[in-house]
């Protein structure tokens, strides 16, 4: 759905160098997956989601959205794309009917009223159609800005910050409707800063700041960035059983923290028996063992620390 | 088409919700109709030498020949006040685009407008549109109006002749829209600036000192208006209209907008 190659971008700022906002970005997104895009504020997660929308060029590179290519095809891209930004930006002084008309017709929907219909009474706002949209909850305002981004059917959503600044009812809209959108095949490219919903959205991640650090799975980064630990509580720990482990050849660390041993290798599943072989031999008394899950938010620390 | 009829739908319904620009619309025209019929209402039948006195000499050189001393400073005191209808065109569309593009940055609606597959042309064409169309319907309905009201006042054939004079009607009808469309585009660039309509309106409003420099040098003796020289008025403001549409255009890219736009 997205292919990038190389993707720059540079903001004149009066000085030679002018403001680097996005550097030799190449990623692709696959076709049907929900892709998270992360990255601190300033990192220019903006600036991308503008460029592969067609907003704003880029200083150089390329890239293929939906098929078309930037900056040769940009009335096709943004008819193929629908966006979500952070701020509704509906017309507040006007229907929420009139709003989606408006939308439509620019988008060039065939059916205006149909789908004007179609998707007021899908969230549920077809009782309030006539009323001006800044009369409108926070949550409601949502819905709204999300039949906005959904009227002319894209294949591909961007989606900015959905649950910023929202409460938790209407987050919970957001992250449903993301869900749903996944359920119906679309692929969503979703910027956040809500780390625990990436971890519960995403297929697939990338970390970015002005470059692009990594891309791949949750699971994966987890792995690639603290390896795989495993948590044995014990009744009683002894630093002499962390050296017992740690001599196995397939350990890479084990150490004591209060009555916990804390294992880290790359196989739990294959080398967990072996483990617990070996505690028992050693006379440990086990209470019980599982693995330990680092959060998406200490893999992305990690990851923009080192950057 | 559609896309520009939906911008021009959108615009209206946004800013006539606006007490204050729709009292602008109505109500300055209104105003300065009314000011000529006045004048010509309290000058009516003003036949004495004394009147005249006061007039300019060089106004007498354009002074339709045949009139009394009476019917020319009828026919003066009334030009004076027919700039009006110049004013006009340029203050509405500044109030009507100050608060539709400085609505849109403060809203934050832009973003997803410029997503959609609109081209920059149409959505500045509907912009423009949106302001020009009412600016020129007042600017003519006030015209008409002034038509009608010098007809019923009006006795003499002579002084109504002078005052519909074919100059008035190529103000009215060609330097009018001309004018509408410089005070809109000007007010796109002041707009592109400043984040509250009321600034906007304000800085767009120097839009206006032209017209009055002509209205005081009028008044002023320095020179009259004539058909040369609203023709030239007319050339200038035309020349004036594409180099303020270039900017315009320029200023409505996309990446302007979202990155330069203060």
């Amino acid at each position: 759905m997205i292919k990038t190659s190389r993707l720059t971008k540079k903001f004149s700022s009066g000085t030679d160098d002018g403001a680097l906002a996005v550097d030799d970005l190449s990623f692709d997104v696959r076709e049907g997956e929900v892709f998270g895009f992360l990255g601190p504020n300033g990192a220019g997660k903006t600036t991308t989601v503008r460029m592969l929308c067609s907003l704003i060029a880029p200083t150089s590179g390329t890239a293929i959205v939906n098929g078309f290519t930037l900056g040769k095809e940009d009335q096709q891209i943004r008819r193929t794309t629908g966006i979500l930004t952070e701020i509704p930006g509906l017309y507040d002084n006007l229907s929420a009917e009139f709003n989606l008309r408006i939308y439509a017709n620019l988008y060039e929907v065939k059916d205006v009223a149909g789908q004007v219909e179609k998707y007021l009474r899908l969230l549920g706002l077809w009782d309030r159609r006539h009323d001006e949209a800044g009369t409108f909850s926070k949550g409601m305002k949502q819905k709204l800005a999300i039949a906005l981004a959904l009227l002319h059917e894209p294949p591909l959503l961007f989606v900015d910050e959905p649950t910023s600044a929202l409460d938790p009812e209407a987050s919970r809209l957001g992250r449903d409707f993301i869900a749903e959108r996944r359920e119906e095949g679309r692929t969503i490219f979703l910027c956040t800063h809500n780390l625990d919903e990436a971890d519960r959205l995403c297929d697939r991640v990338g970390v970015f700041k002005t470059r692009l650090l990594v891309v791949d799975t949750p699971t994966n980064l987890r792995s690639s960035v603290f390896g795989r630990n495993v948590v044995i509580h014990l009744v009683r720990a002894d630093p002499q059983m962390a050296s017992d482990i740690q001599a196995m050849p397939f350990i890479k660390e084990a150490r004591v923290i209060d009555n916990k041993l804390l294992v880290t290798l790359d196989d739990p599943e294959i080398h967990n028996p072996e483990i617990v072989r070996q505690l028992v031999a050693s006379g440990a008394e086990i209470q019980y063992i599982g693995e330990l899950r680092h959060s998406l938010e200490d893999v992305y620390l990690q990851l923009v620390k080192n950057a | 088409m559609k896309k520009i009829s939906t911008i021009i739908q959108k615009e209206w319904a946004e800013v006539f919700k606006n007490r204050l620009v729709i009292s602008t619309v109505i109500f300055m025209p209104l105003l300065f109709t009314a000011i000529p019929l006045v004048m010509l209402y309290f000058t009516r039948g003003a036949s004495s030498e004394e009147l005249t006195s006061d007039l300019p000499q060089q106004f007498f050189q354009i002074c339709p020949e045949g009139l009394s001393g009476g019917e020319c400073f009828q026919v003066y005191i009334t030009s004076q006040f027919m700039l009006l209808f110049m004013i006009i065109p340029l203050m509405i569309p500044v109030n009507i685009a100050a608060y539709s593009i400085v609505g849109e940055k403060t809203n934050r609606s832009l973003e997803p407008l410029l997503a959609t597959p609109i081209t920059t042309i149409e959505l500045l064409t509907g912009k423009n549109l949106a302001a020009v169309i009412p600016a020129v319907i007042a600017t003519w309905l006030g015209f008409v109006i002034y038509i009608i009201g010098s007809w019923l006042i009006i006795e003499s054939p002579d002084v109504l002749s002078a005052l519909l004079d074919p100059m008035w009607w190529i103000a009215v009808l060609v330097l009018g829209p001309l004018l509408a469309i410089l005070s809109v585009n000007f007010s796109i660039i002041v707009s592109s600036r400043v984040n509250d309509p009321r600034v906007a309106e304000q800085v767009s409003a120097v839009v206006i000192l032209p017209v009055l420099a002509v209205f005081f040098g009028q008044i002023a003796g320095l020179f009259f208006i004539n058909r040369s020289l609203i023709l030239l008025f007319s050339l200038i403001v035309f020349i004036v209209d594409i180099g303020m549409l270039y900017i315009a255009v320029r200023l409505f890219q996309r990446e302007m907008i979202l990155t330069r736009w203060k």
